[in-house]
């Protein structure tokens, strides 16, 4: 029981960098990205592809890192700045463009297949009593922790971070104010965008499995934990990536793997309907996509 | 009469139309339906266990599915509908999640194994259902009932203040969703001869939303119009075999940095008919 408390909490940490990517520019920018489940999936394939060519894994996830960032930005330009003003379903559809881009792309070299990620880090295990803490997984949380205390330091405490806040406010007031925010919205997608690369290296890392579409499944729970915790609070993305990844756990171990779906988004429908704003969120973010 | 290939196109072509509708209707009223895969699923497992276990003749069967789903969509709409703007996408997006996972436990219709239909409809009779329905849109779109919807998009706060039932009329739009949904899952059960609950997920929601944004929500040709390019640009392109939904996720990047507000807009319809109103007005 025990144990099922500890494998949620590893795969809750998943969610967490995930839900945290999806925030940033949800909360930010009133805008659903939906190329994040592709940074995602790029962060674990990109390094994948390197290592077994041989690279070591140091450099690959260094490459599949700066690679994921480069095409954030291209994301940025593509969906979000040349469509100002535009409908606001517009970035939407575009960023599942790049969605499906990315993952057509492995789909041409490397196939549907799940792939087997090799083990990088030794597999000890910590055995506390009855407890067995994997090493990587143990990493992971405490890796994705960090970077989420890291990004929330860095919006309280920086010029830029409060920049970045300005504009969660009210974009055209930040810009009298003399915010750039031509410098800074594309600094927010580098920001979520190397989060959610991030969090595909460490599920790599942590399951030993890739596959194109891997973002998929995790990125619709990413967005459930984002909204679960409310949205644009970077706090509540950690809540709710460790309750999604604690309900998934618990309901596989009591019910069955089968009444997954039903628990997680059931617990997400009753939490928007009863408490739209998130266990964690303040007022209502602005009425846009 | 035609080939399996050109019938099995235009079934999907006629499916696709249908949904693209289910979705349109909620989206001119400036909802974002990610769910609508969902009440598909609905309308596939009743019209199949309807025509299946109870003998019920295929038409009548779909039919009630259609109802079930529209109950379904009525009773959550109610409490969903409250939410708005990105909690409103996402809370149908919960909602059609959990209407698939449902099914994927329902062990009356075969929960994960998927469920055999053993009625069979022929590929004329669901286009000329697809006909019905786009005719029927096209009458709506001339009432009172489809400027409310539009007007709605355009300025909730106004509507009210105007006296138009926003929530009710974005209601009737939700429940009408659902219920087109559920006949062309109906319609495709029947045609495929197999249910599988999996085959709904979150991304056939997604992609039908994406036939009505890029054929344009602001008249009602555009959802036909992106519905029939979805069904067919991948086809043209199967010359590039495995390339061609990397081409097509490639175009519509492109086509929405360049065109965003659709493929057909209202002043786009404007102009086509200009010169026929003024032949007209000349004779």
């Amino acid at each position: 029981m025990l144990q099922q408390l500890i494998n949620g909490l590893m795969l809750g940490s998943v969610y967490v960098l995930v839900a945290v990517a999806f925030t940033l520019s949800i909360g930010i920018l009133n805008f659903l990205n939906f190329s994040i489940p592709g940074l995602f999936m790029l962060g674990g394939m990109i390094s994948w592809v390197l290592i077994t060519m041989g690279v070591p894994p140091v450099l690959s996830f260094a490459i599949a890192f700066l690679i994921a960032c480069v095409c954030a930005l291209v994301v940025e330009r593509l969906t979000f700045s040349w469509m100002k003003g535009s409908e606001h379903e517009v970035p939407l559809v575009s960023s599942l463009g790049f969605l499906i881009l990315f993952e057509q792309i492995f789909l041409v070299y490397y196939g549907s297949d799940q792939q087997r990620f090799p083990q990088i880090i030794p597999n000890t295990t910590i055995t506390l009593g009855d407890l067995v803490i994997g090493s990587a997984q143990l990493l992971g949380l405490v890796l994705s922790v960090a970077i989420v205390i890291g990004i929330s330091r860095f919006l309280k405490k920086t010029r830029v971070g409060r920049g970045i806040r300005a504009i969660a406010e009210d974009t055209t007031t930040a810009e009298f104010l003399g915010v750039n925010t031509n410098r800074v919205v594309p600094l927010i997608f580098l920001i979520s965008g190397a989060v959610a690369a991030i969090g595909g290296m460490l599920f790599a890392v942590n399951y030993n499995q890739v596959s194109p579409f891997m973002g998929e499944e995790v990125g619709f729970k990413g967005i459930s934990a984002m909204i679960i915790g409310g949205m644009g609070s970077v706090w509540g993305a950690i809540a709710g990536g460790l309750l999604i990844g604690l309900a998934e756990v618990m309901s596989i171990y009591f019910l069955g793997s089968d009444v997954v779906d039903l628990s997680v988004y059931g617990l997400l429908l009753i939490i928007l309907m009863a408490r739209p704003q998130g266990l964690f969120g303040s007022a209502q973010v602005r009425e846009k996509l | 009469m035609f080939s399996g290939y050109i019938d099995s196109l235009l079934v999907i072509l006629s499916i696709n139309v249908i949904m693209a509708y289910a979705a349109a209707l909620p989206l001119v009223a400036g909802q974002l339906n990610l769910g609508a895969a969902g009440f598909m699923a609905v309308g596939a497992y009743v019209a199949a266990y309807g025509s299946n276990e109870l003998g019920l003749p295929i038409p009548v069967a779909i039919l009630i599915g259609s109802l079930v789903s529209g109950v379904i969509a009525l009773v959550i709409g109610v409490p969903v509908l409250r939410t708005s703007g990105i909690y409103l996408a996402l809370a149908t997006f919960a909602l059609g999640q959990i209407l698939v996972a449902v099914f994927l436990n329902l062990e009356i219709v075969g929960a994960a194994q998927g469920y055999p239909v053993f009625g069979f409809i022929e590929m004329p009779a669901i286009a000329l259902t697809a006909i019905a329905i786009v005719l029927a849109l096209f009458v709506l779109s001339q009432t009172r009932f489809w400027l409310y919807l539009t007007a709605i998009k355009n300025d909730p706060t106004v509507c009210d203040l105007f006296g138009v039932e926003v929530k009710n009329v974005q209601l009737a739009a939700f429940v009408l969703g659902g219920m087109l949904a559920a006949i062309a899952g109906g319609l495709q059960a029947h045609y495929l001869s197999y249910i599988e609950a999996q085959s709904f997920g979150a991304l056939l929601s997604i992609y039908t939303v994406l036939f009505v944004i890029l054929g344009g929500t602001q008249t009602v040709v555009g959802p036909l119009v992106g519905a029939a390019f979805f069904t067919f640009l991948p086809e043209v392109l199967r010359a590039g075999e495995e390339w061609r939904y990397l081409i097509f996720a490639a175009f519509i990047i492109g086509f929405m940095v360049l065109r965003p507000e659709g493929m057909i807009t209202a002043n786009m319809m404007r102009r086509l008919k200009a010169p026929l109103r003024r032949k007209g007005a000349a004779a």
